[in-house]
């Protein structure tokens, strides 16, 4: 069993040892464990669905010394998940709201704050002073820079990840277990894969997850239980089924394999093809701006307003649109007038840029995107429409 | 029949599906039957070139299909295809 810290000269106070009683009394822990908890190091990537679970429990236990980092402002929409930022905090950086809900709930935590974007540049340096390192981050390139510079620095990445109700975890990088790109080499091209903003999440789903993270943070430090190396859980959270499938070190992973040849940290912005991505969306958009919609439509032009989003968001709003979901377009475009002028919204511009693009190829020549969706008409057209 | 298991990011390809009790000897055939019913399907699990994209993962049971053979592995009745591919939650890509 993989221990990670030696034991270093640290001791408990009278105050710690009626704090953390409930572990010394268990020889799970015990005193010898509490003092591995305190001597610890944990690096958590990421306040928000995730970090949020992971740092408060993290905090809890004792952890020596936590780092926290995020460089994200907390949003009035991140309050149905992120459990450690209140409607207060709503505007603050995440990592002063998180630092402080922590100190107060266990001052002995020592908390190091990174208000930064962990890049190439800047990720192998702050990971040297860490231990563990847990991943609670949101994007793609953001998880292979982490587990190349885990790789890269020895260290454990304690994986977490979630999508709508369903999500993963597992231990990477260890030195004889497998890394993230042993089990995913490439990432998904961009557009591919919602994010929870175009496709939501189940607010408590990421609070299962993160405390799986934490749970799994614990055993690597006390050297206890069955660590999740080798393993990959899967949780669907509406079944309540836990799977579990095995994972294999790749002998050839270009990361962590016998001949890695990934030797220092790429740009994976351009693993990701993210900007490859945004060039093809800057050369096909035909945007008309919810301004000129609203003039457009008070001199009563004949415009065919076509609304991409799901039934459940027409229910929330809509601004008089024909209703046709992204995913039904294809098979109901026979509804549309091609001689008609046609203006595609949805939500915020995304969904809807990919509907115009369809239109388009499909022999659509008067096509137009509403640029930022009926998010930018509740703002500038009709304040009295809710916004979701 | 061996069941093949939706991931929820594909399961709107799959008729809202959460698992598909399909036919066929073979992993490939498995999942060879797998987008004959459901087209939409294809591109999220193959590339142009017709071989299973690189960030989704097949596992028979709770093998790897990598490590066994790949798309010649024999299923059988009562097996478990699970189709697992990378998600990472959270924030919409920088576009």
């Amino acid at each position: 069993m993989p221990t990670l810290t030696e034991i270093a000269p640290v001791t408990l106070s009278n105050d710690e040892i009626l704090r953390y009683s409930r572990h010394l009394i268990m020889p799970e822990v015990g005193m010898e464990g509490q003092l591995k908890i305190k001597a610890a190091r944990v690096l958590c990537i990421g306040a928000g669905g995730l970090g949020s679970p992971l740092a408060l429990y993290l905090g809890a236990a004792g952890v020596g010394t936590l780092g926290i980092v995020d460089f994200d402002v907390v949003d009035y929409t991140n309050l149905q998940r992120q459990i450690i930022h209140t409607t207060a905090d709503v505007g603050r950086p995440k990592l002063d709201s998180a630092a402080e809900k922590i100190k107060a709930m266990n001052p002995f935590v020592n908390i190091k704050k990174f208000n930064t974007h962990l890049s190439s540049d800047n990720a192998l340096e702050i990971f040297k002073e860490f231990d563990i390192i847990c991943d609670g981050t949101d994007n793609f390139p953001t998880r292979y820079l982490v587990n190349d510079a885990c790789v890269l620095t020895g260290k454990p990445n304690v994986y977490g990840s979630i999508f709508r109700f369903e999500g993963q975890a597992s231990i990477f990088a260890t030195k004889d277990g497998p890394c993230y790109r042993c089990l995913y080499p490439e990432p998904p091209p961009p557009g591919l894969v919602p994010s929870c903003a175009e496709g939501g999440v189940l607010g408590i789903l990421p609070g299962l997850v993160g405390v799986i993270q934490a749970t799994e943070a614990i055993k690597l430090i006390l050297g206890s239980g069955d660590p999740l190396i080798g393993r990959l859980l899967l949780i669907d959270a509406l079944a309540m089924k836990f799977r579990e499938l095995k994972l294999r070190k790749n002998p050839d992973c270009p990361a962590c394999g016998k001949n890695p040849t990934i030797t220092k940290l790429i740009d994976y912005q351009e693993f990701c093809g993210i900007r490859g991505e945004e060039a093809e969306a800057e050369v096909t958009a035909s945007e008309m701006q919810v301004e000129d919609l609203k003039k457009r439509l008070d001199r009563g032009d004949d415009l065919y307003i076509l609304d991409v989003r799901e039934p459940h968001e027409y229910q929330i709003c809509h601004i008089g649109g024909h209703l046709i979901p992204l995913g039904d377009l294809p098979n109901r475009v026979n509804e549309l007038d091609t001689s008609k002028e046609i203006v595609a919204h949805c939500r915020s511009g995304v969904r809807s840029a990919k509907a115009v693009n369809f239109l388009r190829q499909s022999g659509f020549k008067k096509v137009h995107n509403l640029a930022g969706g009926i998010l930018a008409w509740a703002d500038r057209v009709d304040p009295k429409m809710p916004k979701y | 029949m061996p069941k093949i298991h939706i991931p929820t990011p594909l399961r709107q390809y799959a008729g809202k599906q959460p698992a598909v009790d399909v036919s066929g000897a073979t992993v490939g055939e498995a999942l060879s039957g797998l987008v004959s019913q459901h087209p939409d399907l294809r591109r999220h699990l193959y590339n142009d070139d017709g071989k299973l994209r690189a960030f989704v993962n097949v596992y028979l049971n709770d093998e790897d299909v990598r490590y066994l053979q790949k798309d010649a592995t024999s299923v059988k009745d009562g097996d478990n295809i699970s189709i697992v591919p990378s998600i990472a939650g959270g924030a919409v890509s920088s576009r």
